[in-house]
């Protein structure tokens, strides 16, 4: 009797792990174990470093806060099946956009006429890439030259400082509570990003898009329009980090963000986002960018080499990345693109 | 007799140097099920593809009850009342039953706010599914399972439940029993037969003979993309459709 009880149990249990890996399902936890993990070895190792303190785990949060604002807006353009090389220099841009603007006319219209910057950018990307059928990688990464080479002659490569405290202090030094404005801005992103990717028909859209253009297009939906708004919810997304940057460090410049594309990019993939399109996960992403965080902040704490970090880190993204992603035999059709 | 269902004239399609469709003209009526015949290569899916609206004809009309219209995409076809299931276009593998099923027609909820931003109305949605798929005779072990997973025969009733969901008045199928196992095979045919006792106008594109005369009443036959014959398959033999589709023998259509 006790026996039959336990044999069915294990049977449920092995249906739900085999119904679980076949979606893909155990795969897209990947990222949260790993986080654990790596917060756990974190935590034991650096005990000492005060890893775990307020102060660092604060600090850790306004690091990850910029890089999980654009993760957010990767998850979708990959989600499409594009993907937006230029996020960085959008940064860059919109931070220096924000800065001259914000002297003149406030904080809002500041903050405003940066992601307008964007959005603009995301126009010209997606424009160029669904009307002159161009992929999005070979377009951004024209753009993004063109964005960086704007940015360097706004302001003669000399930072643009900021000075307005209501800016500042809504879009970086400023806190609620313990709570660092940066990491509120963050949780808005990702609870916008996770509700548009989940409860609204446009997400749906997007993954069908990007999962397969040719049937998604047999099913009446106008692709063309899909992909141009997830480059453009991408570069906005850029933009608002190119604010948060602005804030945090009161200045604008044209070497903000130059170099987060790949850690962007290792963030969404190891939050269990498909580089190849029709499967995302928000989530996933802003995890994804606060493991990014914590391996800066803890290799730091460890006191190693600049150039032992670089290794450090590129070994353990390799190796989460081959966890989250799907084996070959398992992605019959559905990842190509 | 009314208007056709569906009625293509002198439709005309080129790629490049290749002509795929040449002057072809075809009815469809309702509670008929027209088989669309031919070789490899004779024009079959660039004819269904251009009623369908995925491909735009270089000439020739579509009248629907009579109406001429201009199919300019998927989605006017399927206002219009056309649904498709395409040979390997239907449904999208990494999405799951509920989310094809309802592709591009989700309902939403919230009111008329919710219907602008597109707030999905998940719980109707996965609710009307079940029904669907119920009162269709599918079985379909968890709609939560990407279609991509599910067996030929499960998916390609899916497809067809798609388009019997939205009570369509005519249905194109390219190929819906290839490769399926015999049962599952039988499945679909029930479900075709179903569409055409609902008075729905069905037109299949098919290679098997045998299905030919088991469920349709008319027959189209293409031919190097133009029309070789076009016969009530009741009055003809299946080796005369075989000779039909190899151009061994023809029939003066007089399109």
């Amino acid at each position: 009797m006790r026996f039959h009880a336990l044999a069915s149990a294990g049977a449920r249990l092995r249906r739900a792990w085999t119904n679980q890996s076949e979606d893909g399902g155990f795969r897209q936890y990947v990222v949260y174990l790993a986080f654990v993990s790596i917060l756990a070895v974190f935590a034991l190792t650096l005990w000492d470093d005060g890893f775990l303190s307020w102060s660092n785990l604060l600090n850790i949060g306004r690091q990850a806060a910029p890089i999980a604002v654009m993760a957010v807006g990767m998850a979708f353009a990959l989600a499409s099946a594009e993907i937006d090389l230029s996020i960085g220099s959008t940064v860059a841009l919109s931070s220096l956009v924000a800065a001259v603007v914000v002297g003149d006319y406030g904080f809002f219209f500041g903050a405003l006429a940066a992601v307008g910057v964007g959005a603009v950018i995301g126009l010209v990307n997606g424009l160029i890439t669904v009307k002159v059928r161009i992929p999005s990688f070979l377009v951004t990464l024209g753009t993004l030259g063109i964005i960086s080479g704007i940015a360097r002659n706004m302001n003669n490569l000399q930072s643009m400082p900021i000075r307005n405290d209501a800016f500042s202090a809504l879009f970086g030094a400023g806190s609620l509570g313990p709570i660092s404005s940066l990491v509120i801005w963050t949780a808005v992103v990702f609870v916008l990003g996770h509700f548009a990717l989940h409860h609204l028909r446009w997400g749906r859209h997007v993954l069908a898009t990007g999962a397969n253009r040719a049937s998604a297009k047999a099913a009446g939906l106008n692709t063309d329009r899909i992909r141009m708004s997830a480059l453009v919810v991408s570069s906005v997304a850029a933009s608002f980090a190119g604010v948060l940057l602005a804030g945090r460090l009161a200045i604008g410049r044209h070497d903000l963000g130059e170099n987060d594309l790949l850690t962007v990019i290792a963030a969404v993939v190891i939050g269990g986002t498909s580089l190849f399109g029709g499967r995302a996960s928000v989530a996933g992403a802003v995890t994804g960018a606060l493991i990014m965080a914590m391996l800066n902040n803890g290799l730091i704490l460890m006191g190693l080499e600049v150039a032992d970090q670089l290794i450090a880190r590129g070994l353990i993204i390799i190796m989460a990345v081959a966890l989250s992603m799907r084996t070959p035999s398992e992605s019959v059709g559905d990842d190509v693109p | 007799m009314t208007a056709p269902a569906l009625s293509v004239r002198n439709m005309s399609k080129a790629f490049r140097a290749v002509q795929a469709l040449e002057d072809v003209s075809l009815d469809i009526r309702r509670g008929r099920v027209t088989a669309l015949l031919g070789d490899n290569g004779a024009g079959k899916s660039t004819l269904v593809k251009c009623i369908a609206g995925v491909y735009q004809p270089d000439s020739g009309t579509v009248s629907i009850d009579g109406e001429t219209h201009r199919i300019s995409s998927p989605d006017v076809a399927r206002m219009l009342g056309v649904e498709t299931v395409h040979q390997n276009l239907s449904l999208i593998d990494s999405l799951n039953v509920v989310e094809n099923l309802f592709l591009n027609r989700e309902y939403t909820r919230g009111g008329s706010f919710g219907s602008r931003i597109g707030l999905l109305h998940k719980r109707r949605m996965s609710r009307e599914c079940q029904a669907t798929l119920a009162r269709l005779g599918i079985s379909i072990p968890s709609l939560r399972k990407p279609v991509g997973l599910l067996s030929g025969g499960q998916r390609q009733a899916i497809a067809i439940g798609r388009a019997v969901a939205w009570g369509q008045k005519i249905v194109l199928l390219d190929e819906p029993a290839a490769a399926l196992g015999v049962e599952q095979a039988q499945r679909v045919l029930d479900l075709i037969v179903a569409l055409r006792d609902a008075d729905v106008a069905v037109l299949l594109i098919t290679h098997n003979m045998d299905r030919v005369t088991q469920v349709c009443d008319d027959a189209v036959v293409l031919r190097r993309g133009r029309k070789a014959a076009e016969v009530k398959v009741d009055q003809v033999t299946k080796d005369d459709l075989v000779a039909f589709i190899t151009g061994a023998k023809t029939t003066d259509t007089g399109t």
